[in-house]
């Protein structure tokens, strides 16, 4: 068709308006506002931003050295802030008090809000460094400084069997947590695309051993693997040590579903003229495949690799809750939800369940998330 | 329900004076999250007995989706709003097919009976995973009586009509084991083999090559006269139309903006559209290196249909003061053709 | 479909190869040998080996050769159905599997069943119905089933049993059946304790059937073989479960081998917490306490295992579709 005077004459109408703006927009734009219209990916990214807030910023919301364990107040429950004293505002906690039970030897606390403890936001607490960096001593909230008596505490969520701060161990849990499938999804984001890549763009016998070896890394059951791996691991081995080593163990296994998305996509564009017109104006097979395929589908890349995280956190939540990903004194959401491993305790102690909620809130969020971002990263498929 | 007859008797009176199916103001809609699309919009045409009408247009025109809503098989989200499809029985009553219940019995009983129809895809139109045997079997079984054996002698007869080779053979094989034009040929043998009255053929010859489609076009006028059947020819294809039909309808957007005897529609078209359809075909008599004439711009989204009449905005003969505010209806022109423009009449 | 056949065979056969493989690495990864280990394990029992019975121990495993001899020594050995010997048990690796892994299989398998039982019929309504409350409802809960672990659910399942029906969730027979012989009653009272885990195990495999059934069945449904089928006459539950579902179970077909070494993982993590008696609890206790031999059997019969099931549905897959059967002809 020839180019259109008499469409342009039409009157400016807000479709046209619109239609112009899709046509002139970005394929980054595009995919956005086709994302924007998912709400509730929106809302789980939102969700997620918070949670990667909180590994940035653990130190500073939590409350308590989370190591520090006062073994008297072992198993207490949660104490809650309340804002108001009365209709003056006054944040504070209520005191706790213990006693054992003659008959059980089970401590039984009683909340006793006569004893108000009281808080404050910006509080000062332990030292630590924020970014890593900036030496401070200043919390979220914590324990008012003028009133403060060394016997007070704060223990929002409770505390586990030795008496540490459920609170400030879940902050730090996270931490661990999300970075841990952080790297394992970047280790085999590398391995997915380089053999995925290869295996996409030349198809033919190397296309065919990948995929075999793909094939059968598929068709193994995984978490006896990690297990079987991850129980070799020498038990003098630093916390950071054993961090690394779950995260390769993880990835070997689970590069798997991102080369198959990278291959999929190299396969149906190897043919696309773009590719061609590169490879006719004589351009470097690493340089068509670096510079031109991989950018133009970034987008699927991201996605698979926003539904391939949720399966990272899994594996290690689920070794380190058997007790052979990491190992205490690191905390992770597994090593957390250890101790909530029988019925007894968590009939007894609900709060040490707690970790299940951030655990299950996240790999929501990021199947949500992931499966917005999949379904925007074709903005021209519709 | 009557079971349907095999041979409909037709007395020369009716195919004179009342068409056998008529279809009156259709209006089928899409309801989309991005808002409404009017894929036809006030589409009317009549089908004569033993007759082809021929609906032309280029895609996207509604053509396909005027086919679909007669039998009202239209995928989600579209709907028939309104208009009326009256299909005329043995006896004087004619029934409207719109106003039965979509999946119900009555429907189904004149789709594939009375009415069938064949598509453009021979590929995809077949289940991939049944026999042919299998599928054309349930075709017969639906609307009459025969059992199992009975049914699969009929079948084969109908593949060796339409001339598959070894037909008994054929029967039990898929449809990926079938070259294009042999898919096609059992398409039309799975869509006659009830004999219907009238066969809507969904650009059938599109995904084939020139010489399966002149096959094609062969065995579809034989059996037309064979079983005196009315044929609702769709396509894009002008040179095709030519060749089949008797009457021509052109659409454009949705609705009929002209219709005729195809010797009128072709040697003296009255729309500026069909104007302008004809004069981008390839023509012998066109001199050398000349370009060939297209249809200037696009056609609109059909979310955003132009005010007034549809085509003002392409139009050669646009007229300011009209084309853009008022819709056209179709006005009689000369005794039997009829065209949707202001050029004709202002009323 | 006879190429397609000695294809699947063959990858069957060099997944059999690498799990062996695999599980003979792992055996070798804790540091010392398994001499060593057992000598460890003995001496805090109170036995004190001699230096001459270790010696005769290392060459009868074959300690003091090269590695791939020692595999092909534990192949060997294997072939003849002997798995070694498990010192944490004090019993050949087969008597400690033995039943363990029998109801390893049936419970993968009963679950498999679970998951079709109920996956496919949702996933048809969630696919016809589109955008229904069904459908929402179910494509929901669909994620929330995806989303959380396993051993997760299970944790939640016994919570809940407890406080709400003071049922205390474990085991897969009752007391007086845990060693009994096999009877009606023992097989009856099992599948009445292997709901909860089917449940379990299930939801996450379920949810991604529901997901995949639907996806695929809306996009047949798209297809004109469907318009074909309505314009011939034929009723739309008929045509609908005739046509499309026939065309969408093929790819629920694939799936099944695709979750089945899922549903044996998890199977593993579930028994730990619910205290099953399948292999899990087992390989858990044989990798703390590093007895390898134990813990290779294991991973060895479960990755078998999973190979033959995925060999099977694509067997299943041969049936279904017609298509597959002239696949590189």
């Amino acid at each position: 068709m020839e180019s259109n005077p008499v469409e342009q004459e039409l009157a400016p109408e807000i479709e046209d308006i619109v239609e112009e703006r899709i046509s002139v927009a970005s394929q980054r734009q595009l995919i956005w506002w086709r994302f924007r219209k998912h709400r509730v990916a929106v809302v789980a990214t939102a969700l997620i931003v918070i949670f990667y807030t909180i590994v940035i910023f653990a130190d500073f919301l939590a409350t308590n050295v989370p190591a520090d364990s006062e073994a008297f107040r072992g198993l207490m429950p949660p104490q809650q802030v309340h804002i108001f004293d009365g209709w003056k505002p006054s944040p504070h906690v209520c005191a706790v008090t213990g006693a054992r039970n003659p008959i059980t030897y089970q401590k039984d606390y009683v909340t006793d809000c006569t004893e108000k403890i009281q808080v404050r936001l910006f509080a000062r607490g332990y030292d630590y460094k924020l970014f890593g960096v900036i030496p401070t001593d200043r919390h979220l909230i914590g324990l008012s400084d003028d009133t403060l008596r060394p016997e007070d505490y704060i223990y929002i969520l409770g505390t586990d069997k030795q008496g540490r701060d459920m609170y400030s161990r879940l902050l730090f849990g996270t931490r661990i947590s999300l970075t841990i499938g952080l790297f394992g999804v970047a280790l085999s984001l590398v391995l997915g695309i380089v053999l995925g890549a290869v295996s996409g763009f030349y198809g033919g016998l190397i296309d065919n051993l990948i995929q075999r070896l793909v094939e059968i890394v598929r068709s193994i059951p995984s978490i006896p693997l990690y297990m079987g791996m991850a129980a070799a691991f020498p038990h003098d081995w630093s916390i950071l040590k054993i961090y690394f080593a779950i995260t390769i163990i993880i990835s070997l296994f689970a590069w798997t579903d991102l080369g198959r998305v990278v291959r999929g996509r190299f396969l149906t564009m190897r043919d696309e003229d773009f590719v061609t017109a590169a490879m006719l104006s004589g351009a470097s097979q690493r340089r068509i495949i670096f510079r031109h395929m991989l950018p133009s589908f970034y987008s699927h890349i991201i996605a698979a690799a926003t539904l391939a995280l949720p399966l990272m956190i899994i594996a290690e939540t689920t070794l380190s809750f058997l007790g052979l990903g990491l190992r205490p004194p690191a905390i992770s959401w597994g090593t957390l939800l250890q101790d909530a491993q029988n019925v007894q305790t968590i009939a007894l102690t609900p709060w040490l369940m707690i970790p299940a909620i951030p655990v299950i809130l996240v790999i929501l969020a990021l199947n949500f998330m992931g499966d917005g971002l999949r379904d925007a990263a074709d903005p021209y498929s519709n | 329900m009557q079971s349907p007859e095999p041979e409909t008797v037709v007395t020369d009176e009716d195919t004179g004076t009342r068409p056998l199916l008529s279809v009156e103001d259709l209006q089928t809609y899409f309801f989309t999250d991005e808002g409404t699309i009017k894929a036809v919009d006030g589409a009317s045409f009549d089908v004569y007995s033993g007759r082809t009408l021929g609906i032309v247009g280029e895609s996207g025109c509604g053509k396909s989706i005027t086919a679909k809503s007669i039998l009202q098989i239209i995928d989600n989200p579209g709907r028939i709003v309104g208009g009326q499809v009256k299909l005329s029985s043995n006896g004087d009553a004619s029934k409207n097919l719109l106003e039965m219940e979509p999946n119900g019995e009555e429907i189904r009983s004149i789709r594939g009976g009375e009415i069938s129809m064949i598509f453009q895809e021979p590929m995809t139109s077949f289940s991939p995973i049944h026999t042919f045997g299998n599928q054309i079997i349930e075709a017969i079984r639906l609307h009459s009586p025969l059992d199992k054996e009975e049914a699969h002698g009929l079948a084969v007869d109908w593949l060796r009509r339409v001339g598959i080779p070894s037909p008994e053979q054929r029967m039990s094989e898929y449809p990926y084991q079938f070259s294009g034009g042999q898919r096609q040929r059992a398409m039309i043998a799975m869509a006659l083999c009830t004999e219907p009255r009238i066969l809507i053929a969904d650009e059938p010859t599109t995904a084939l090559d020139v010489t399966t489609q002149a096959q094609i076009l062969d065995i579809l006028q034989t059996l037309q006269k064979q079983n005196d059947m009315s044929i609702i020819f769709i396509t894009h294809d002008l040179g095709v139309i030519a060749e089949v039909a008797d009457v021509v309808a052109v659409m454009y957007l949705g609705k009929v903006v002209e219709i005729g005897p195809v010797e009128s529609i072709f040697s003296s078209p009255k729309h500026p559209y069909t104007k302008a359809l004809l004069s981008s075909m390839p023509t012998i008599d066109a001199a050398p290196r000349e370009r060939m004439p297209s249809i200037t711009g696009a056609i609109p989204h059909p979310q955003n249909r132009p005010s007034g009449c549809s085509f003002h905005p392409r139009c050669p003969s646009y007229m300011s003061d009209i084309c853009g505010l008022r819709e056209p209806d179709l006005v009689s022109i000369g005794t039997d053709q009829q065209a949707s423009c202001f050029l004709y009449g202002r009323n | 479909m006879l190429g397609y056949l000695i294809r699947r065979l063959f990858y069957a056969v060099l997944a059999v190869w690498a799990v062996s493989i695999i599980s003979f690495f792992i055996i070798n990864l804790p540091p010392g040998d398994y001499v060593t280990s057992y000598i460890a394990q003995l001496a805090i029992q109170g036995n004190i080996i001699g230096a001459e019975e270790a010696e005769s121990l290392r060459e009868y495993y074959g300690l003091d050769q090269p590695s791939y001899v020692q595999y092909l020594k534990w192949m060997n050995q294997i072939r003849q159905g002997n798995l070694g010997f498990s010192f944490e048990f004090g019993l050949p690796v087969n008597d400690v599997i033995g039943e363990r892994l029998v109801l390893t299989m049936i419970l993968a398998a009963a679950t498999i069943v679970f998951i079709w039982i109920v996956a496919i019929p949702i996933g048809i309504l969630s696919a016809v119905r589109q955008y229904s409350i069904w459908d929402h409802t179910f494509t929901f809960f669909g994620f929330v089933g995806l989303a959380v672990p396993d051993f997760m659910l299970a944790l939640i399942m016994m919570y809940f049993s407890f406080v709400l029906f003071d049922f205390s969730v474990g085991g897969l027979f009752s007391p007086e059946y845990v060693t009994a012989s096999w009877s009606l009653g023992r097989g009856f009272d099992l599948a009445q304790h292997m709901i909860i885990p089917i449940i379990i195990l299930g939801t996450a495999g379920t949810a991604s059937l529901i997901r995949i059934t639907r996806a695929n069945l809306l996009d047949e449904l798209r297809k004109p073989y469907v318009a074909t089928a309505r314009a011939k006459g034929l009723s739309e539950w008929r045509l609908i479960l005739k046509y499309p579902v026939r065309m969408a179970l093929n790819p629920a077909i694939s799936m099944t081998a695709y979750i089945l070494p899922f549903l044996v993982s998890g199977s593993i993590v579930v028994s730990v917490v619910l205290g099953l008696p399948t292999v899990g609890p087992i390989l858990l206790k044989a990798l703390v306490a590093q007895d390898m031999f134990l813990a290779g059997g294991i991973i060895l019969l479960i990755g078998w295992m999973t190979v033959v099931g995925t060999f099977l549905s694509d067997l299943l897959l041969v049936w279904a579709d017609p298509r597959v059967k002239f696949e590189g002809r």
